[in-house]
């Protein structure tokens, strides 16, 4: 081959190897990024992405839903789990048709910004204040506000330590408020780093800090159960202490993105999984979920309950937490956020 | 030491061992981890594998599309001189340590419906994923392609020149005789790409039967509380790399 080098290598040294090898590499990129788009335009069903609180997906629910709305539908359904705070950036961005989340005051400005239309609560559940199995603060069984008061005496006294989620996520703008109805300014006594830690991070891993450091924490209670019923107790420090109080309320609600705003999301997809998750199916999946397993359900379903009023204190925490003014009526969803579809407010 | 230095690697095998086994001794969590995997395993469940076999592919299809890229570019740097080479190089090596949850987030922001490349529908999608880690590892493989070159370069190329090789010919007998660094370059990006977790998280989010891989499972199962469950994921990701750098070893033995 060494005879004629000039005359093998004619064609190759006129490109120069940068040349051919730039060709050879545009081909196979330009042909695996055109596959896969060829194969991606293949699926006919339709895409909803729909981003969620972490407490929604995270216990399993919704996987459960997923499987019975798309035997129904042609729509495959995208789940974000992720805070409730950025889930709302993701929809206020156009990358998510649909929220699922549990901040009724951003929930608010979510609306008033008009990145959504169509609120709809669905579920309910409480919060649970829990904490070491000695309770050194004494709070076990107190109101959630005298509770949190003498955790913030017993931590500065060093007898007790507070671990909070900061991280803006729904449970996190909660415990804000918790502490901003307990006379607290939430950003004076988070600096009290000696027993205020904040982790930053998701239920999980903040149940599992307060556990190490047999602390108090705030939580949903399909985590904590998740953590502490199973084959092993991973919290195993940790009790329920506070689970009964008006202020503890939970309120989970769909909203779909506004499409006047973000003419790409999928509205009409995302009206039919609202409609889905308030009919008699979705609601008695939300009702059995997590019975087989803890004994009990983890969420309840709202829609029969508000609507009948079964259960006149529970609707009253409701409306006082989770609605909004609508001139000089309370409700789930001011009529100038409304768009199309009535009957989701018969 | 009398025992002479070829037994070091045995000492540090040996000490792998012995400090699985305390792990296993001291951590029931791992115990169940272990026998979670081999039960995973041998139970062939469909979910774990869809699962194991998109996360080879994803980062199969990053590696691929990294290395028509980055190999000729490390090849380049390797062979050529050139005006600011040390910085280039500098600049790549550096660029090894990018925080994955950063450029996952670049990479969002460039991907989201109202990035610059939103049209495209990469976000949420495995291709996207798949970009995402190609542009990760894409620095590894340039840093170490070119040292792997530089250490065979100068008298090799110099011998198939005088021999009256083109410089296509004396590139080709470069790269030939680099073959185990240039794929100690190409197993080590994939190797990055299937166990990076920020890029996947940011891009892909995790999406049950779309962009669902092993790291991201690992992490949504420890949310969940499924230690056990979490601790056999890692264990099978730890068997998918091992098992691709023996089969690449073997390739290299076969082929010498």
């Amino acid at each position: 081959m060494h005879n004629d080098p000039k005359g093998r290598g004619n064609m190759a040294t006129k490109l120069g190897l940068w040349g051919i090898v730039i060709i050879i590499a545009a081909i196979v990129s330009i042909a695996s990024i055109v596959g896969t788009f060829a194969y991606m335009q293949m699926s006919t069903r339709q895409k909803l992405v729909v981003a969620t609180t972490t407490s929604l997906y995270d216990t399993g629910l919704l996987d459960e839903v997923e499987t019975a709305f798309e035997a129904k539908y042609t729509i495959d359904i995208y789940f974000i789990s992720v805070g409730s705070g950025i889930a709302i950036q993701f929809a206020q961005r156009g990358d998510a048709d649909m929220l699922l989340v549990h901040a009724p005051s951003e929930e608010l400005k979510f609306l008033q910004g008009n990145y959504g239309v169509n609120r709809k609560i669905f579920a309910y559940n409480f919060f649970e204040i829990v904490g070491p199995t000695d309770d050194p603060a004494n709070i076990e069984g107190l109101s959630p506000i005298d509770a949190l008061s003498r955790i913030v005496a017993a931590g500065r006294n060093s007898t007790a330590v507070w671990v909070s989620r900061g991280d803006g996520s729904g449970t996190h703008v909660k415990e804000k408020e918790l502490w901003a109805q307990a006379g607290f300014n939430w950003t004076l006594i988070r600096d009290e780093v000696n027993w205020f830690k904040e982790t930053g991070s998701g239920m999980g891993k903040t149940l599992i800090t307060a556990n190490g450091l047999k602390a108090y924490t705030l939580t949903d209670i399909g985590t904590f159960l998740a953590y502490s019923v199973g084959t092993t107790n991973q919290v195993p420090n940790l009790e329920t202490l506070v689970a009964q109080g008006s202020e503890l309320i939970n309120v989970y609600s769909a909203i779909a993105v506004n499409v006047t705003a973000n003419p790409k999301a999928n509205f009409e997809a995302a009206t039919a999984f609202t409609k889905f998750v308030l009919s008699e199916e979705g609601q008695q999946i939300i009702g059995n979920y997590g019975i087989a397993t803890y004994g009990q359900s983890l969420f309840y379903p709202a829609v029969e309950l508000l609507k009948s009023n079964t259960n006149p204190t529970i609707v009253q925490m409701i409306k006082d937490y989770a609605y909004f003014n609508d001139d000089s009526t309370r409700t789930e969803c001011p009529t100038q956020y409304r768009y199309g579809h009535p009957e989701l407010y018969d | 030491m009398n025992l002479g230095s070829k037994h070091i690697p045995i000492f540090f095998f040996l000490l792998f061992l012995v400090g699985a086994i305390i792990i296993l001794v001291l951590v029931p969590e791992f115990q169940e981890g272990v026998i979670g995997a081999f039960t995973l395993i041998a139970s062939g469940n469909p979910e774990v594998v869809e699962i194991t076999l998109r996360s080879i592919y994803i980062s199969g299809t990053a590696t691929a599309l990294a290395v028509v890229w980055s190999v000729p570019v490390g090849l380049f740097v390797g062979l050529k001189d050139f005006f600011g080479k040390r910085f280039f190089k500098g600049l790549f090596n550096a660029l090894i340590g990018i925080p994955t949850v950063t450029l996952g987030l670049v990479l969002y922001l460039m991907f989201s419906s109202t990035g610059p490349f939103g049209s495209l529908n990469l976000f949420l999608s495995p291709l996207g994923v798949a970009l995402g880690q190609a542009i990760l590892i894409a620095p590894i493989m340039v840093s170490f392609t070119a040292s792997a070159v530089e250490a065979v370069e100068p008298d090799i190329k110099d011998l198939a020149r005088t021999l009256g090789a083109s410089e296509v010919e004396a590139a080709f007998a470069v790269l030939k005789e680099s073959t185990a660094g240039v794929s100690l370059a190409i197993v080590g990006s994939f190797n990055r790409a299937i166990a990076e977790l920020g890029i996947a998280l940011m891009i892909g989010q995790n999406i049950r039967g779309q962009t669902r891989v092993l790291t991201t499972t690992i992490a949504m199962e420890t949310t969940q509380g499924e230690i056990a469950l979490s601790i056999a994921l890692a264990i099978i990701l730890l068997a998918v790399v091992l098992s691709i750098n023996l089969f690449i070893n073997l390739l290299q033995r076969r082929f010498k």
